[in-house]
């Protein structure tokens, strides 16, 4: 039997073993995930439960039942690959050995890179929210306090789920609004991009957003360190902002393993160099590199990381039978943004096209709009809670094209 | 002896936002032309920093600020005292490569 070995069962690792099970010869290859922990997340869903849309439970379900009994799952921690080796070294010194490695390790917040994040303040003034622990904690705090200064941080620009942070402070504006304390909250949204986002379509009509919800947007501001002290955030060229609630989304990196491994690229934050296109790692002909993990220019988000596995799935079938890479990864992302209110906006876009207007055809569900703010746009982000547990993880297929579409996108010249 | 005539800004295409289209126009008399627009007056230190931009930009290495700190050439801080504002969006003009891409 040849030997399938899959690192993180994730979103990205739980799709893989599935295509894979149903794509491969059952009587040739065996296919192994391992994993650390038995909780599987479903991630979209940590920013709704600081505004108590979701609650905690809501999210959380144990990974075995989303792995295929045919596949061998093995709950431990890595502690590195040896890939010159084909092997896999477990925290337990139980060695693995593989024939073709899939790394889907995914990234964690890692708020220690930051002097004086993880500090005094941290889970009394100080949050995240893309934990479990940090967005029920948050949950917490919110319910007691009474207002002052709000203070949205990205300490990096190369973060998880770009929007999340925007969709965040959308949400507080709606969460202080109903509650009737709006006006003793102030809301700053920090970050070290030049506007609320980056690319221009959409920038301008988040920053818009922003302007109209009273919410002021503090841009190119690196952080550096925080000062428990005087509750200031300050910045490498030494500006400060001020806070009283800070939720920090802190510095995205790999799993230690990839550290362990000397498998990360340049910027010393445990991602991958990885083919963008065939999703093949740069170093290792037999590894391949999927979701969070990778050092690809694409968003550290859900739907690459699905869109990623239709590609994947194709090339593994293709390196198995010595062929030619045919698939191609286009750097496809489709994002709803919630707005507050029960609303919501939609982007879709890949490595050379930017977010646009128009319309989006979803295959059954009809056209939704593109950048602009909906209560159908909404009803698909709730609606995507559903399908993320019924469909996307055991890789059934949903109505949306792997490839980006130009259809129903507007183009000015 | 094959010579190269050094190009003066008005003579190089940019793009709108003052980025070099050709990263082969770029010569140090361009890059003290485009410095002294952004305020900045070029040592020998800059100088390192942007042949390290344009060597890595060559070999397609996406740039990131951290990734400049991670460099042995400057810690971030200096990066910033090199480059006041925006250090990667204003060193990658003067370096005469294309505006840093960002993900999202």
């Amino acid at each position: 039997m040849k030997k399938i070995l899959i690192l993180g069962a994730g979103m990205a690792g739980t799709v893989m073993a599935n295509k894979l099970l149903l794509s491969l010869n059952k009587n040739l290859w065996e296919i192994t995930v391992v994993d650390k922990d038995e909780n599987h997340y479903y991630q979209p869903g940590f920013l709704f439960i600081p505004f108590g849309i979701y609650d905690p439970e809501d999210v959380v379900k144990p990974k075995k039942e989303f792995i295929p009994k045919e596949v061998n799952f093995i709950l431990k921690e890595v502690q590195k690959v040896i890939p010159e080796n084909n092997q896999v070294l477990l925290k337990d010194g139980v060695v693995l050995t593989y024939d073709i490695l899939i790394v889907a390790t995914g990234t964690v917040p890692v708020p220690e890179e930051t002097e004086g994040l993880k500090g005094e303040l941290w889970y009394k003034d100080i949050f995240d929210f893309y934990t479990y622990e940090g967005t029920t904690r948050l949950a917490k705090k919110l319910e007691n306090w009474q207002g002052g200064r709000l203070v949205i941080n990205l300490a990096e620009t190369l973060i998880k789920c770009p929007v999340a942070p925007l969709e965040f402070t959308f949400l507080a504006d709606a969460y202080f609004t109903e509650k009737g304390i709006r006006d003793k909250v102030e809301i700053f949204y920090v970050t070290p991009l030049s506007g609320a986002f980056t690319k221009p379509k959409a920038t301008a009509m988040l920053n818009k957003l922003m302007d109209e919800k009273n919410i002021h947007v503090v841009p190119d501001f690196y952080l550096q360190r925080v000062d428990n002290e005087r509750k200031v955030l300050i910045s490498y060229d030494e500006k400060e902002v001020p806070f009283d609630l800070l939720v920090s989304i802190p510095v995205n990196k790999g799993d230690q393993m990839v550290e362990e491994s000397n498998m990360g690229d340049e910027d010393g934050l445990n991602f991958i160099p990885t083919n963008k296109n065939t999703l093949q790692s740069k170093k290792y002909e037999n590894m391949f590199v999927i979701g969070d993990a990778t050092n690809v220019p694409a968003s550290k988000a859900g739907s690459v990381a699905h869109f990623e596995a239709e590609i994947l799935t194709e090339n593994i079938l293709s390196y198995i039978n010595g062929l030619p890479f045919e698939a191609s990864f286009d750097g496809h992302a489709n994002c709803f943004i919630e707005t507050g209110f029960g609303k919501a906006t939609l982007i879709d876009f890949n490595y050379t096209t930017e977010p646009l207007p128009g319309k989006f055809p979803f295959a059954m569900v009809g056209p939704m709009d593109l950048l602009k703010v909906t209560r159908a746009n909404h009803m698909g982000k709730l609606a995507f809670k559903w399908v993320y547990w019924h469909m996307l993880l055991t890789g059934k297929k949903l109505p949306v094209t792997t490839h980006m579409s130009m259809t129903g996108k507007l183009v000015e010249n | 002896m094959e010579t190269i005539a050094i190009k003066k800004l008005a003579e190089v295409e940019v793009n709108a936002e003052g980025y070099l289209k050709n990263m082969s126009d770029w010569s140090s008399e361009l890059a003290k032309e485009v410095a002294s627009k952004e305020n900045i007056q070029l040592t020998d230190k800059h100088f390192e920093v942007l042949n390290w931009l344009r060597t890595k930009q060559a070999e397609g290495v996406p740039l990131s600020i951290r990734k400049i700190g991670n460099s042995g050439l400057v810690d971030i801080k200096q990066f910033y005292a090199l480059f006041p504002g925006g250090p990667l969006k204003i060193s990658s003009k003067i370096a005469g490569i294309s505006k840093p891409a960002s993900c999202i």
